[in-house]
C-alpha cells in the first residue's frame, strides 16, 4: 500500500474528469449531458479511492499517514500526508462533491463544462488543503480554491452574484496574504516549511513572535471560519450561490478555517493561543448568540441558514480552544457534523428552490400536504441543526460545551444560550415553510422528492442519525491526534512557564521580596484553565511542575 | 556550448552578441533602404532570427566575469540572466506587432530594427560598467524607444505619446547625466569599482549623495517609479500597442539591471547603502500604493496595464531593498519577479492586441464583456494572466510576490511587506473586475478571428502562467546563481 500514492491520487483524480470534460466536443445537449457524467463519476470514485484512507487508517498513531515527499522548492517539499485530525476532512470533502454534482444536475444549463471542471478543479484543491504537509503547499491550495469559487459564484449565482463573488474574494485573500506574510516569517525563522517538522518543534518562537504569526494567521482562518465580526462575507457568499456552490461553501470551504486552528495556530504557537483564547472565546460566544439573533430576522430561507452556519461555527472555536479533549474533538466533529447538516440543509433548500425559484421565506407554506417525504427530511435536518440528541448536530455542541465548562462556566453558559435561539429560529423558519395551510396558490402542484433527489438526501439523512447514534467511527481516528494535539499544548505551556520563571528567578533574587509575587499574579489566570484541564486527562506530570516552579 | 576557435582568440569575445546584432541590425536597414520597400514581414521575422541567434550566443558566455574596454563594459552571469529575458521579450514584440502593423499599414523595415537597436542598447544597460557607458546605453535605448512611441504618425495619440516621451526622457536623461557629474566631481572616476573604492572610506560628502539622487531619479523615470512614473500612462495609452507591450517588458528589465549594477556595484559601502536604501524604499512604496489605487478607476485597458505595470515595478524595488548591497537573496528575488512579469505582460498585452472588432482596435475594458462565452479560450488565458498579476497561487505571478517579499521579511522589513501583501489585495480588485467582466457580464460583440502568431504567443504566456509552479526551481536555481556573481 505504501508504494501506491494513494492521497496523491484522490488529491488529483478529480483533474482526469477535468481532462476528460475538456475532451468533450461541441456544446450541444449531449455534450451537457457527458460533462454531467464525466464528473458525477470522477467525484464518486474519487470518493471511493478516498474511502480507502479510511480503511487503511492505523487508530493507534498520531503520526501522519500514507506519507509523500517530493523535492520541488529546496527546503519547500511537495509534503501530503493526513492525521486523525485532518483524514475525515478528506473524506467529507469527497463525500458532498458527488451530491453536489447530482444537485446540479437540472439546475444548471448554461455552461455545464465549465461549472463541472470549476467543481473539479475545486474539488483538488480542498483535499490539497487538508492533505498539505507543507505550508508553502497548503497555501497553494488554500488560496487557489479562490478562483474556482470566484468563478462558481459569479458566473452561476443569483442577482447580486457580482458583489457577492467580489466580496468573498477579497474578504479570504485580504484575510489570507496576513497569513503569508506569517508563513514567510516562519519559513525565514526556522528554514523550514514542513508541518511535520514544525509541529515537533518546541519553542522555535519566541512569545512575542508567536502573538503576531498566531494573530496573523487568525486573520485568514477567522475570515474563512467565517467568525464575529468578519462573517459579513458568507450570507451574501451563501445566498448568491448556486445550491451545490453553497453546500461546498458551508461544508467544506469553512471548515478550513477550523482545521487550520487545529493545525497551525494552537500546536504551532501554543503560548500565544493560551494567551489569546479569551479573545476567541469572545469573538465565539458574540458569533453564537448574535448571528443566532439576527438569524431570526431573515426573509431568505438560505440567509437564515448562513447565520446559523456562523453560530455553529462558533461552537467550533470555542471548542477548540478550550485546549481539553472534549472541546477539541467535539470542535472536530461538530466541523464533520456541521459539513454533513448544514450541507444537507442546502440541498434541501435548493429542492423547493429548483421548484419554485424563490428563498423567500414567506412565498412558502404548508408544505407537508404536498411533500411529506421533503417535510421529514427537512425535519431530521433542521433537528440536527439544532442539537437535538440522537443526531450528529448534538455530540459536537455537547462535547465542545463540555471543553468550555471546564475552561469557564461563564463561555459555556452564554454559549448555551446559543443552543437554545437555534432551536428557536429553526423551528420557526421549519414551520412557516412545512407547516400550516398549503394556501399559496403557486404551491399547489408541487411535487415531492424525485428518485434523483432521493439519491442525494438518503446518505446523508443516514449519516446524520448514524453518526447521531454511532460516533464511535469518527472518535476512533480523531481520538489519538486529539489526544496527541492536547498533551503537546499542556507541555508546551509548561515548558513556557518553567521557562518564565527560572527566567524570574535569578534577576529576582537580589532585588526586594515583594516582587516575586508578580510573575506569579501574572501567570495565575492562564494556569486555571490549564490545571483544570490536566485533570481528566491523566497527564498530571507537567502541570504540577508548572505549579511548584514559580514559589 | 562552445564557441568556434577563431571567436574566443577574438579581443572581443564576451561582447560578440552585441556586435552580431548591431551589425544585423545595420545590414537589415541597409537591405530594407535598397528594398522593394513593400510592406511584408520578412524584416520581422528575420530579426526575430537575429534575435534568437543572439540569444544563443549570449547564452554560451563563461561563468567567469570579464570585462572589456578598461572595465566599462561586465559580462557576467547576471547580465547573462538579463539579457536573455531582454532578447525573448524583444523576440516576442516583434512577433506579436505583426498583426497589428499589418491592419494598420506600418509593417515597415523600421519597427524590427528599431527594436534590433534598442536591444543593443538594453543589453549593454545589464553590462555598464561605467558612468559613460551607462549613459551611452540608456541613450542609445531610449532615442529609439521615443521613435517607436511615435510609430504611428498619423494618429495625433502616437504621436502625442512619442513627444511626451522624449521631452520627460529627454528631462530624465539630463538629471541623470548631472547626476553622473557630481558622482564624478566627488570621486575622480567614472569607473563603478573606482567609485566603490573611494566611498569605501567611512565619511563622504554631501556632494556625492546629491549625484546618486540625481542618477536614480534618472533611472526611476525609466523603470516608471513613482513619483517619475506621470509620462507611463500617456505613453502606454498613446503608443502603438505593440510598443506598448515592448515598453511594459524588456526596457524594464533593462532599466532593473542598470539600477541594480549601479547600486551593487558602484554603492556598495554601508554609508551608501543606509541612504539609497531610503530611496528606492519610498520609491518601492509609492509604486505600490499608485500602482493599485490609481488603477481602479480606468476604463481603457492599455492606460491600466500602464498603472499595473508601476504597481510592479513597486514590488521588484521591494526585493532590491531587501538584500542588496550584504546579501544576494533580493536581487534573485527580482530577477525572478522580473522574468514571471515578463512572460505574463506579454501575454496579457497579446491578449488586448487580439481585441479587434470590424478591423478596429478596441482598448476598452467594456469591450471585454461576456468574453468567456464568445471566445472562451482567449477569456480563460486572460483570466489566469490577471489572476496571475493579482498573485493568486498557484500561477506563477504567486511565486514572483513570494521571492521578494521573502527577502523582506529575511531583512525584516515587516512593514515593507505588509504594505506589499496589502496594496496586492487591492490591486486584485482590479484584475478581478475584469475577470467578472469577461465571466460575468453579458456579452458584447464577437472579436475578429485572432492571428496564429498572437495565439501562440498568449498560449505559451499562458502555460507559463499555469504551470511554471512544476519546473519552478530551475528558475530560482538560475536566478540565485546569477545573483551571485554580483558580489
Amino acid at each position: 500500500m505504501t508504494d501506491w500514492p494513494i492521497l496523491s491520487t484522490v488529491i488529483f483524480l478529480p483533474l482526469v474528469g477535468v481532462l476528460l470534460i475538456l475532451l468533450l466536443r461541441g456544446d450541444g445537449d449531449t455534450a451537457k449531458k457527458n460533462a454531467r457524467y464525466i464528473a458525477l463519476w470522477t467525484t464518486f470514485v474519487t470518493f471511493a479511492v478516498s474511502l480507502l484512507l479510511w480503511t487503511g487508517f492505523d487508530t493507534s498513531t498520531a503520526d501522519f499517514q500514507f506519507r509523500e515527499q517530493y523535492s520541488w522548492l529546496g527546503p519547500i517539499t511537495y509534503h501530503v500526508g493526513v492525521d486523525g485530525i485532518s483524514m475525515l476532512f478528506v473524506i467529507l470533502t469527497t463525500f458532498l462533491m458527488p451530491l453536489c454534482i447530482l444537485a446540479s444536475w437540472r439546475s444548471i444549463e448554461t455552461g455545464v463544462k465549465e461549472y463541472m471542471i470549476a467543481f473539479l478543479v475545486l474539488e483538488t484543491l480542498m483535499i490539497g488543503v487538508f492533505c498539505a504537509l507543507d505550508v508553502v503547499v497548503f497555501y497553494l491550495f488554500f488560496e487557489g480554491g479562490l478562483i474556482p469559487m470566484f468563478i462558481i459564484i459569479g458566473v452561476w449565482g443569483g442577482k447580486r452574484r457580482v458583489y457577492a463573488s467580489f466580496k468573498f474574494f477579497l474578504y479570504t485573500l485580504l484575510g489570507s496574504v496576513l497569513m503569508l506574510l506569517a508563513m514567510m516569517t516562519i519559513y525565514i525563522k526556522t528554514g523550514t516549511t514542513d508541518i511535520a517538522l514544525l509541529l515537533k518543534q518546541d519553542n522555535a518562537f519566541s512569545a512575542e513572535l508567536q502573538t503576531w504569526l498566531w494573530l496573523a494567521f487568525f486573520a485568514s482562518f477567522a475570515v474563512k471560519m467565517p467568525m464575529w465580526p468578519v462573517h459579513t462575507w458568507l450570507p451574501d457568499a451563501h445566498v448568491e450561490a448556486p445550491t451545490a456552490g453553497s453546500v461546498i461553501l458551508a461544508g467544506v470551504l469553512l471548515k478550513m478555517g477550523g482545521y487550520g486552528f487545529l493545525r497551525f495556530s494552537i500546536p504551532m504557537f501554543p503560548e500565544a493561543s493560551a494567551e489569546l483564547a479569551p479573545l476567541v472565546f469572545g469573538l465565539s460566544v458574540v458569533a453564537i448568540i448574535y448571528t443566532s439573533l439576527v438569524a431570526f430576522a431573515q426573509e431568505d430561507i438560505k440567509k437564515l441558514i448562513a447565520y446559523s452556519s456562523v453560530a455553529h461555527m462558533g461552537f467550533v472555536t470555542m471548542g477548540a480552544f478550550t485546549f481539553t479533549v472534549q472541546g477539541v474533538q467535539g470542535s472536530v466533529f461538530q466541523m464533520l457534523s456541521h459539513g454533513i447538516v448544514s450541507g444537507a440543509l442546502f440541498l434541501a433548500v435548493g429542492v423547493i428552490y429548483d421548484r419554485m425559484h424563490t428563498r423567500e421565506i414567506a412565498a412558502y407554506g404548508g408544505l407537508a400536504d404536498r411533500m411529506p417525504v421533503y417535510a421529514t427530511v427537512f425535519m431530521v435536518f433542521t433537528m440536527a441543526n439544532v442539537g437535538l440528541p440522537g443526531t450528529s448536530g448534538f455530540l459536537g455542541e455537547f462535547l465542545t460545551l463540555a471543553g468550555a465548562f471546564q475552561a469557564s462556566t461563564w463561555v459555556a453558559f452564554l454559549a448555551t444560550t446559543g443552543i437554545i435561539l437555534s432551536a428557536a429560529y429553526a423551528l420557526w423558519l421549519y414551520r412557516r415553510v412545512i407547516f400550516g395551510k398549503l394556501e399559496k396558490p403557486a404551491l399547489a402542484n408541487i411535487l415531492d422528492l424525485g428518485p434523483r433527489e432521493m439519491g442525494i438526501m438518503a446518505p446523508l439523512v443516514i449519516l446524520t442519525i448514524g453518526f447521531g447514534i454511532y460516533p464511535k467511527p469518527i472518535m476512533d481516528v480523531t481520538a489519538v491526534s486529539v489526544d496527541k494535539l492536547v498533551a503537546d499544548f499542556n507541555k508546551d505551556i509548561a515548558a513556557a512557564k518553567a521557562r518564565q520563571a527560572s527566567a524570574a528567578k535569578p534577576a529576582e533574587k537580589p532585588k526586594a521580596e515583594k516582587t516575586e509575587a508578580k510573575p506569579e499574579a501574572a501567570s495565575a489566570p492562564e494556569q486555571k484553565p490549564e490545571t483544570e484541564t490536566a485533570k481528566p486527562e491523566s497527564a498530571p506530570a507537567p502541570a504540577p511542575a508548572s505549579e511548584e516552579t514559580p514559589q | 556550448m562552445m564557441l568556434p576557435a577563431f571567436l574566443q582568440d577574438f579581443a572581443y569575445a564576451p561582447m560578440l552578441p552585441e556586435i552580431f546584432l548591431s551589425v544585423a541590425a545595420i545590414l537589415l536597414l541597409l537591405a530594407g533602404a535598397f528594398g522593394d520597400g513593400k510592406q511584408s514581414t520578412k524584416s520581422g521575422w528575420l530579426a526575430i532570427l537575429m534575435l534568437a541567434v543572439t540569444a544563443m550566443l549570449v547564452a554560451a558566455q563563461s561563468d567567469t566575469p570579464t570585462s572589456l574596454f578598461d572595465d566599462a563594459v561586465k559580462f557576467d552571469p547576471f547580465g547573462r540572466f538579463m539579457k536573455l529575458l531582454i532578447l525573448a521579450g524583444s523576440a516576442v514584440t516583434i512577433l506579436m506587432s505583426f498583426s497589428y502593423l499589418r491592419s494598420t499599414k506600418l509593417l515597415k523595415f523600421e519597427f524590427p530594427v528599431l527594436i534590433m537597436l534598442a536591444t543593443v542598447g538594453m543589453m549593454l544597460m545589464a553590462s555598464a560598467n561605467n558612468l559613460i557607458a551607462l549613459y551611452m546605453a540608456l541613450e542609445m535605448q531610449s532615442l529609439t524607444l521615443y521613435v517607436l512611441a511615435a510609430f504611428r504618425r498619423d494618429t495625433t495619440a502616437s504621436s502625442e505619446a512619442g513627444l511626451k516621451y522624449f521631452i520627460l526622457g529627454a528631462l530624465s536623461s539630463g538629471l541623470l547625466l548631472y547626476g553622473c557629474s557630481l558622482i564624478y566631481g566627488f570621486t575622480g572616476t567614472t569607473s563603478f569599482t573606482g567609485i566603490a573604492t573611494a566611498l569605501a572610506a567611512p565619511e563622504h560628502s554631501v556632494g556625492l549623495t546629491f549625484g546618486l539622487v540625481f542618477v536614480l531619479t534618472g533611472i526611476a523615470f525609466k523603470i516608471a517609479a513613482v513619483p517619475f512614473h506621470m509620462w507611463t500612462p500617456d505613453v502606454y495609452q498613446g503608443a502603438p500597442t505593440p510598443v506598448t507591450a515592448f515598453f511594459a517588458a524588456a526596457p524594464k528589465v533593462a532599466a532593473f539591471a542598470l539600477l541594480i549594477r549601479v547600486l551593487q556595484d558602484a554603492f556598495p559601502a554601508a554609508s551608501v547603502a543606509s541612504e539609497w536604501k531610503q530611496i528606492v524604499m519610498v520609491l518601492s512604496v509609492a509604486s505600490m500604493l499608485l500602482g493599485s489605487f490609481a488603477a481602479i478607476m480606468q476604463t481603457n485597458i492599455k492606460r491600466l496595464m500602464a498603472y499595473s505595470s508601476i504597481g510592479h515595478a513597486g514590488y521588484a524595488l521591494v526585493g532590491l531593498v531587501s538584500g542588496a548591497p550584504s546579501d544576494s537573496y533580493g536581487i534573485s528575488g527580482v530577477m525572478i519577479y522580473l522574468a514571471i512579469y515578463v512572460a505574463m505582460t506579454l501575454g496579457t498585452f497579446a491578449c488586448i492586441l487580439a481585441m479587434r472588432r470590424d478591423g478596429e482596435f478596441v482598448e476598452n475594458i467594456s469591450d471585454l464583456s461576456g468574453l468567456a462565452r464568445t471566445q472562451p479560450m482567449l477569456a480563460f488565458m486572460l483570466a489566469m494572466l490577471l489572476f496571475s498579476m493579482a498573485g493568486i497561487p498557484p500561477l506563477a505571478g504567486f511565486f514572483a510576490k513570494w521571492y521578494v517579499f521573502l527577502a523582506a521579511i529575511k531583512a525584516e522589513l515587516y512593514w515593507l511587506a505588509a504594505i506589499g501583501i496589502v496594496t496586492s489585495v487591492v490591486s486584485a480588485f482590479y484584475y478581478l473586475a475584469i475577470i467578472a467582466r469577461m465571466y460575468f457580464a453579458e456579452p458584447a460583440p464577437r472579436f475578429d478571428a485572432m492571428p496564429t502568431s498572437l495565439r501562440f504567443v498568449v498560449g505559451i504566456s499562458g502555460i507559463i502562467v499555469l504551470f511554471l509552479f512544476i519546473p519552478l526551481n530551475s528558475l530560482v536555481v538560475a536566478a540565485e546563481a546569477a545573483a551571485k556573481s554580483l558580489f
